[in-house]
C-alpha cells in the first residue's frame, strides 16, 4: 500500500492534470454545446497555442507576451477555420462535421510540423515561476501550483462570461433555436464566430501555459484530443459543469492508477469510460435523449 | 421487371462485378510494374483495400463513423504475429483465421459499449476503445506483442503439403497470397451489401429511428455490421504482418484509424472500392513525391487539404465523382406532378375559386383517380392477428403519461372493435400526438395498459408492436432518404418475411420468398407504380405522403394507426388520399388522427375526441357533430360543419 504523503501527492499531480484537461475539455464542450459541431481539430489548436507561444517567447523573451501570443495563434487559426469552412458545415450531418474538423486538424498539425520540424521544442519556465514550493506536507515546483490557480480563474471567467452574462445568454438561446434569436434581430452567426474564438483561444491559452511542463511537438495536440474526449463523454457532451468535473475525474484516475502501476493508468481511464458508458450512457451532467 | 433496381445496378449478377475483379487482380502483376508501381506498394493498397472493405460496410452503408478501426487491425495483427512466432504455430492461414476471430471479438465487445451512442458519441468512443487497446498493447501486454518494439520475424507463408510445400516469395508471389484474400473478401462484402441483410443496413443509414419502427432490431444490426468490419480489420492487420515480416506497434495507433476514414472518403465512401483508390492515392502520392525533395515532406499536408476540399464539396469522393459522371440523367416516365398542380391552381384561379375551398366532387377530371379498378391491390399481405378472436382490435385502459409535472394524457380508456375505422380528433394540444406514441409503442405509458387483438404490449417498444402487426405512418414523413421508392417500401417487407433480425448475409435480395410481390402491391396500392425505381428526394411532396402511407401499409399491418394522413396535402391530393383509405381498410383496422373534418365525418366509423389530455366524447360522427361539449373545445369551430 503506498504511503500517506505520496497518496497525496499524487491527487495533488491528478487535480493538476485534471484542471488542465477541464480547461481543454471546457472550449470543445462549449463548442459543441453551441455550435453542434464536435472539433475534431481541438487538439490541433491546443498544439498552434503552445508553438505560437514559443515563437512570441523566442522574439520577446517574456512568457506573459507569450501566453497573449498562444491565445492570439489558436484565436487567429481558430477564427480562420469557422469562417472560410465550418461555418459551411452547420447544416450538414454529425459525421460530415467531425470528418471536415479532423481533416482541417491535420493540415494544422502537418503545417506547423513543415514550418518547425518533427522535433520537439522547449519552452522555458518563466522567472516567478522557478523553484520549489513546500505545501505542508509535499515540495511541488511552483510553476505547476501556479498553473493550476491559473486555470482555476480562467475555468471562472469561462463559466461567468458564458453563464452570467448578456453575451452568454445569447449563446445558449442560440443553443435552443438559432432562428428564432437570428429572427429577433441578433446576428447569431457572428455569437457563433465569438464562441468559436472563445474555444480555440482556451485551447491555445492551455497549450501556452502547459508548454514549460512537456514537449512542445506538432503531435501533442493528438493524445490531448483523445483524452479530452473522455472527458466530455465522462462528463456528459455539451456540459460546462460536466467537463470541469470530468476533467478533475479524468486527471485523478490517471494519477491514481501510476500510483499503482503506470502501465495501467491510460487503460484505467477507459475502463472507467467504459463502465460509465454502460451505467449512465448520457455521462454525469449529460441530459438523456440528447445526441 | 419493375424491381430490378431493388439493390443496385446488376443486382441480379454479382458474379460479373467479381469477374472483373478477378481479372484485374491478375493483370496487376503483369501492368503494375510498366506504371512503376511494385509488388510491395500494390500489396499494401491491397491490404488498406481489404480494410477498407469493411469498413465501407460500417461507414458507407450502415452510416456508423468509426475512428477506433485500428483497434482490430492491430488485434487481429498481434493475434497472428504472436501465433506464428511465439507459439510455434507455422500454418499461416490458420493464424491469420484466428486473428480474425479474435479481432470479431473484440468487435462484438467494443460494439456492445459503442453501439449504445451513435453520431459524434460513436465517433469519439470507439476512438477512445482504440486507444486503450493501443496502450494494453505498448505495456500491460508487452510481454506478448513486444511492446513497443512490436513482433519481428513473422513467417512467410508456406504452400502446399509436405515435400510440395513451397515458401512463397515476397514480391508478387505475395501479392498473389494477399490478393487471394482481397478476392475473398471483395466477394462476401459484395453479396452483403446486396442481401436483405445488406439492404437493412442502407435503412439504418437514412433513417434509423424509422427503421426501428418497421420492425427491424437496430441495434442487433448494427453490430453485425461491426464484427463484420472488425473481421476485415483483423484479416488486413494479419496480412500486413506477414507482408512485412513485422507487426508494428503503431497499426494500433490514432492515425491507423485516421488514415483509413481518410482514404475511404477520398476514394468515396458506400462504392466498396473506394477506400482501395483512396489507399491507392494515399500510398501512391506518398512514394510518388519522394522523388521531389521541396515538397515531399508536404505529402500528408497535400492529403489533408484534399480531403477537406472533398468533403466540403465533393462529399462522394473520387469513385462517387466518376460514377455520377456515368450515369445517364433520369427521364420522366409520368407528367410532371408539380405542373399538374400548378395547372390545378390555374384553372382555380381563373374560375375564382380558393384553392382551400375546393371539394372533393370538384376534383379536376385530369387528375388520377384512387378507386379506378386496375389499382385495387390484389396481393397486399395482411398479418395474422396475434390472439384469438372476439377481442377488439386495439385498446388501452387508463393510459397516462406524464414528462415531469406536465401530463400529456390521462386516464384515457377506448376499445376499438376488429375492422372498425376509427377517428381521433381535438383541438391542437389536446394530446393526440403522445397518445399515438403510446399505442405504437414508441414511448412507454406513465401508468395504464394497452392490449392488441387482447395480448398486452404495453412496454414491448416500437420493433416489438410492429412485428405484432400493428404499424404507423408519421405526420411529417419518415422516409429513408438516399434509397429508391421500392428500396423504401422492401425496407418494412423484410421485417415482416424476416423477422427483427435475420443474418442472411449472402443470400440474395431477390431471392427472399414474396418481397417483390408485397412490394408490388403496395406501390400500386399508393399509386407509385411509375415511380419505383426513383430516389425519394426527386418525388413531389403528395408522393412523398402517399409512400409514408406505403412504408406503413407494406408491413402487413393488420391495426394501422395513420397520423395526419392528410396533412399538407393539397385538395386533389386529399380526395386521393381519401380514396385510399377507404381501399386499405379492407381486412384492416384503422385508427386516425386528422385535424381535416370532412374528411374525417366522411370516413370514420366512429369518432373519439381528445381534449386536454383526456378523453371527452365518443361517439358515430352524427353523435359527436352534435355533441355540445365537442363543439365547446373547439370553441364554436364545429358550427361551419
Amino acid at each position: 500500500m503506498p504511503s500517506l504523503p505520496l497518496f497525496l501527492s499524487q491527487l495533488f499531480n491528478g487535480l493538476a492534470l485534471g484542471l488542465l484537461l477541464a480547461l481543454i475539455s471546457a472550449g470543445l464542450t462549449v463548442i459543441y454545446g453551441t455550435l453542434g459541431v464536435l472539433n475534431l481539430a481541438h487538439g490541433a489548436l491546443f498544439m498552434v497555442g503552445a508553438y505560437a507561444g514559443f515563437v512570441a517567447m523566442e522574439h520577446t523573451g517574456s512568457f506573459v507576451l507569450a501566453m497573449v501570443g498562444g491565445m492570439a495563434g489558436a484565436l487567429i487559426v481558430g477564427l480562420l477555420m469557422e469562417r472560410i469552412i465550418i461555418r459551411y458545415f452547420y447544416q450538414r450531418p454529425a459525421e460530415d462535421q467531425i470528418l471536415v474538423t479532423f481533416g482541417i486538424g491535420i493540415i494544422i498539425t502537418e503545417a506547423v510540423r513543415l514550418g518547425f520540424g518533427g522535433i520537439s521544442q522547449r519552452v522555458a519556465v518563466p522567472e516567478w515561476g522557478q523553484g520549489i514550493t513546500k505545501l505542508g506536507f509535499l515540495f511541488y515546483p511552483t510553476y505547476r501550483i501556479e498553473v493550476m490557480v491559473i486555470v482555476a480563474v480562467v475555468l471562472l471567467l469561462l463559466y461567468l462570461i458564458l453563464y452570467r452574462t448578456r453575451i452568454g445568454m445569447i449563446v445558449r438561446a442560440g443553443i435552443e433555436d438559432s432562428l428564432m434569436v437570428n429572427m429577433l434581430g441578433i446576428n447569431v452567426y457572428r455569437v457563433f464566430l465569438l464562441v468559436f474564438g472563445i474555444g480555440a483561444m482556451t485551447a491555445g491559452f492551455a497549450g501556452i501555459i502547459n508548454a514549460p511542463i512537456v514537449a512542445v511537438t506538432p503531435d501533442m495536440g493528438e493524445a490531448i484530443l483523445v483524452q479530452s474526449f473522455v472527458v466530455i463523454v465522462i462528463g456528459g457532451v455539451g456540459s460546462f459543469p460536466g467537463a470541469v468535473v470530468g476533467g478533475i475525474i479524468a486527471g485523478e484516475i490517471v494519477s491514481l492508477t501510476s500510483m499503482f502501476n503506470p502501465a495501467y493508468s491510460h487503460v484505467m481511464l477507459f475502463a472507467v469510460m467504459a463502465l460509465l458508458l454502460a451505467v449512465r450512457p448520457q455521462g454525469l451532467f449529460g441530459i438523456e435523449g440528447r445526441e | 421487371m419493375i424491381l430490378r433496381n431493388l439493390a443496385t445496378r446488376g443486382a441480379g449478377r454479382p458474379w460479373v462485378a467479381e469477374l472483373i475483379t478477378l481479372i484485374v487482380l491478375f493483370l496487376c502483376p503483369l501492368v503494375l510494374p510498366l506504371l512503376g508501381v511494385g509488388a510491395d506498394m500494390a500489396s499494401r493498397i491491397l491490404i488498406w483495400g481489404l480494410f477498407g472493405l469493411g469498413f465501407d460496410i460500417l461507414f458507407g452503408f450502415t452510416g456508423l463513423l468509426s475512428f477506433g478501426q485500428a483497434a482490430f487491425f492491430g488485434v487481429g495483427g498481434f493475434v497472428s504475429a504472436f501465433l506464428l512466432t511465439q507459439t510455434g504455430m507455422t500454418n499461416v492461414v490458420l493464424a491469420l483465421f484466428i486473428g480474425t476471430l479474435v479481432a470479431m471479438v473484440a468487435g462484438a465487445l467494443v460494439g456492445f459499449f459503442t453501439l449504445r451512442r451513435s453520431g459524434i458519441y460513436f465517433a469519439m468512443i470507439t476512438l477512445a476503445f482504440a486507444e486503450m487497446f493501443h496502450f494494453l498493447e505498448l505495456s500491460p501486454l508487452s510481454n506478448w506483442t513486444g511492446g513497443e518494439n512490436g513482433l519481428t520475424g513473422v513467417p512467410t507463408p508456406t504452400l502446399g503439403l509436405g515435400s510440395w510445400a513451397v515458401e512463397l516469395q515476397s514480391g508478387w508471389q505475395m501479392f498473389g497470397f494477399i490478393a487471394v484474400f482481397f478476392f475473398i473478401g471483395y466477394v462476401i462484402a459484395h453479396r452483403i451489401v446486396l442481401s436483405p441483410f445488406g439492404q437493412v443496413l442502407t435503412a439504418l443509414r437514412d433513417n434509423s429511428p424509422r427503421a426501428l419502427a418497421t420492425g427491424h432490431s437496430v441495434r442487433k444490426y448494427k453490430l453485425a455490421a461491426f464484427v463484420i468490419a472488425a473481421g476485415f480489420g483483423g484479416i488486413a492487420g494479419g496480412l500486413l504482418g506477414v507482408l512485412q515480416s513485422y507487426m508494428p506497434p503503431d497499426a494500433l495507433a490514432f492515425h491507423t484509424s485516421g488514415q483509413l476514414v481518410m482514404q475511404s472518403v477520398i476514394g468515396g465512401a458506400g462504392t466498396l472500392f473506394g477506400p482501395l483508390l483512396g489507399a491507392g492515392v494515399w500510398l501512391g502520392l506518398r512514394d510518388s513525391l519522394q522523388d521531389f525533395p521541396t515538397i515531399a515532406p508536404a505529402w500528408k499536408l497535400i492529403l489533408g487539404v484534399v480531403f477537406v476540399v472533398l468533403i466540403t464539396v465533393f462529399r462522394q469522393g473520387l469513385l462517387g465523382a466518376v460514377k455520377t459522371l456515368f450515369t445517364p440523367r433520369r427521364v420522366a416516365t409520368e407528367p410532371d406532378v408539380a405542373e399538374l398542380s400548378a395547372e390545378v391552381t390555374r384553372r382555380h384561379a381563373v374560375a375564382g375559386v380558393p384553392d382551400a375551398q375546393l371539394r372533393e366532387d370538384e376534383v379536376p377530371d385530369y387528375a388520377f383517380h384512387a378507386d379506378t379498378p386496375h389499382r385495387r391491390a390484389k396481393g397486399l399481405d395482411i398479418t395474422p392477428k396475434a390472439a384469438d378472436k372476439g377481442m377488439p382490435a386495439l385498446e388501452c385502459r387508463n393510459l397516462t403519461k406524464r414528462y415531469g409535472g406536465l401530463t400529456a394524457n390521462e386516464g384515457i380508456t377506448l376499445s376499438i372493435p376488429e375492422g372498425q375505422l376509427r377517428g381521433i380528433i381535438g383541438p391542437n394540444g389536446a394530446g393526440k400526438s403522445t397518445f399515438f406514441k403510446m399505442l405504437a409503442g414508441e414511448v412507454a405509458p406513465t401508468e395504464g395498459e394497452i392490449f392488441l387483438h387482447g395480448a398486452n404490449i404495453t412496454g414491448l417498444g416500437v420493433t416489438a408492436v410492429s412485428q405484432l402487426g400493428m404499424s404507423k405512418s408519421y405526420q411529417i414523413n419518415q422516409l429513408f432518404a438516399k434509397l429508391t421508392v421500392a428500396q423504401n417500401l422492401a425496407i418494412p417487407v423484410l421485417a415482416r418475411i424476416r423477422g427483427e433480425f435475420r443474418p442472411d448475409m449472402l443470400t440474395s435480395l431477390h431471392g427472399v420468398p414474396g418481397l417483390h410481390g408485397q412490394i408490388e402491391a403496395t406501390l400500386e396500392m399508393v399509386n407509385l407504380l411509375e415511380r419505383a425505381d426513383v430516389p425519394v428526394t426527386e418525388l413531389a411532396y403528395g408522393e412523398k405522403r402517399r409512400l409514408e402511407i406505403g412504408l406503413a401499409l407494406a408491413n402487413a399491418p393488420n391495426v394501422l394507426l395513420l397520423d395526419e394522413p392528410l396533412a399538407g396535402m393539397s385538395p386533389r391530393e386529399r380526395a386521393d388520399t381519401v380514396q385510399l383509405l377507404k381501399q386499405i381498410r379492407a381486412g384492416r383496422t384503422l385508427v386516425v388522427v386528422e385535424h381535416d373534418m370532412d374528411a374525417m365525418f366522411e370516413l370514420a366509423e366512429y369518432i373519439s375526441v381528445l381534449q386536454e389530455g383526456r378523453l371527452l366524447a365518443e361517439g358515430t360522427p352524427e353523435e359527436i357533430k352534435g355533441d355540445q361539449r365537442v363543439q365547446d373545445a373547439y370553441l364554436g369551430g364545429m358550427e361551419e360543419v
